[in-house]
């Protein structure tokens, strides 16, 4: 086996008035927002959904578990083809909306029920006497949510919203399939124009490590920020 | 595009188009179930042993695997695969070795923590009737383990069927595939991605169901 280093592979031109360099960097970038956007998307929606799944009324509970059970049973690549071929069919106004807003809310979605999971098992961790003490003081359900139950809840969910975030990263990679320009897209057509699959391959897979492990620093701090003293890992 | 025509659907194109990829993803799932589970519990093995050449490597392996993007790790081994045997192996067999390697990572974690979850009583009793290591092991703590981390192996199982679809990356004939190909075939492609949604859901929901009442029973004997 005769393998030779050709790192200059970045400096070459793609044809399209840029250097591979600039090509990986921007296709970073798309990565870095479609993770970014999804994560809003997934966090929002799963504490709503998950929180929903808590509540005393039945229909609400089934509303969530029904939420839960569609967006994890089917593979995220078949969302992604739902959303890029089915909905747009469906209803005509999602026509217009770029691939990029399609695989932001497919990855959404689909993260927002393992998110769902999380809060819900974050909620019913706590013991069932800060409700009924959040009830006492006379606030409704909503205020005992908002002021006893989810800021709890949310700190206690940190370390697995840690790794769903980090998923959100390992999962954008499937936005290949509907030719968004990110770091796995950059990396099959890279390889095939450059045939210097090896290089490309550990320069994007380099780029996914280094993005997933500055995310779990970050939110190592955060969980830091927010932890209250002597409570769940609060420390002393 | 008007209403959802679904009249295209019909036996032949089952047998056409389908069949030949389902089984083909339920082939990559059982191989990489039985391959990924074995090498996994070796892996957990080295990792919980006390030589630090058995450990280092088995950690780096794990935790490398576990911060790739699945379909980067698929790309790679298409890449690397024809350097190691000098000839392209083809799309199918390439699936196959990769979701071996690369559930065995996920799997090893499960038997990790099986293991761990045998209380070193047990441990210590085997080594007081005069059991070797390997005795101790493949006797006592495995079988355990196993028992144990059953339904969680079984979740990682739905997980890897529904990550199989991911072979549409080096184009490997699965399930979703399948589903496409008849898509093109007919002009359908929107209802064949609508039936492809319908018929995985469906199979991960059953084995879901399946696992959940599987759990509530070991529960109880637990």
């Amino acid at each position: 086996m005769n393998f030779r280093w050709e790192w200059e592979v970045f400096l070459r031109d793609t044809g399209g008035d840029q250097t591979y360099l600039a090509w990986l960097m921007s296709a970073w970038g798309w990565t870095l927002s479609v993770a970014a956007c999804a994560t809003v998307v997934a966090f929002v929606l799963g504490s709503v959904v998950g929180t929903i799944r808590t509540t005393p009324s039945p229909w609400l509970v089934r509303i969530g578990n029904a939420w839960v059970e569609l967006f994890r049973n089917i593979p995220l690549l078949v969302q992604i083809f739902l959303w890029y071929h089915v909905i747009p069919a469906v209803i005509p106004v999602m026509k217009h909306l770029p691939g990029f807003v399609l695989v932001v809310l497919a990855l959404g979605f689909f993260t927002s029920a393992r998110v769902a999971e999380q809060v819900r098992a974050g909620i019913q961790s706590l013991s069932k006497g800060q409700t009924y003490a959040g009830l006492a003081m006379g606030l409704t359900l909503p205020q005992t949510y908002f002021h006893v139950l989810l800021p709890m809840a949310f700190r206690i969910v940190i370390p697995p919203l840690t790794s769903e975030a980090m998923n959100i990263i390992k999962n954008s990679s499937v936005a290949f399939a509907v030719s968004v320009a990110e770091l796995t897209m950059f990396a099959m057509q890279a390889q095939e124009e450059t045939s210097r699959g090896v290089e490309v391959y550990l320069a994007v897979t380099g780029l996914y490590i280094v993005t997933a492990m500055t995310i779990n620093r970050i939110m190592a701090y955060v969980e830091k920020r927010v932890r209250v003293p002597g409570y769940v890992g609060g420390g002393n | 595009m008007g209403a959802l025509d679904l009249s295209f659907f019909n036996w032949d194109l089952v047998t056409k188009f389908l069949i030949k990829g389902f089984l083909f993803s339920i082939e990559l799932t059982v191989v990489a179930m039985i391959g990924g589970i074995l090498l996994g519990t070796l892996l957990a093995l080295m990792r919980l042993s006390s030589h630090k050449w058995l450990i280092y490597p088995a950690t780096i392996y794990v935790n490398t695997m576990r911060s790739i993007p699945l379909v980067m790790v698929i790309l790679w081994f298409f890449l690397l695969i024809p350097f190691v045997t000098g000839r392209p192996l083809g799309a199918e067999w390439s699936a196959l070795i990769t979701f071996t390697a690369f559930e065995a990572a996920y799997y090893s974690e499960i038997m990790r923590a099986g293991i761990q979850s045998v209380s070193r009583g047990q441990v210590s009793a085997g080594y007081a009737m005069g059991f070797t290591y390997s005795q101790n092991m493949k006797l006592i703590v495995l079988p355990q383990a196993f028992r144990n981390m059953l339904p969680v192996l079984l979740t990682q199982t739905i997980i890897l069927f529904q990550d199989t679809s991911l072979v549409y990356a080096v184009g490997a004939y699965d399930l979703l595939k399948g589903f496409e190909t008849a898509g093109k075939n007919f002009n359908r492609p929107v209802e064949a991605f609508l039936l492809a949604a319908i018929v995985y859901f469906i199979i991960c929901f059953s084995l879901s169901s399946v696992v959940k009442k599987l759990q509530a029973k070991i529960a109880i004997v637990r």
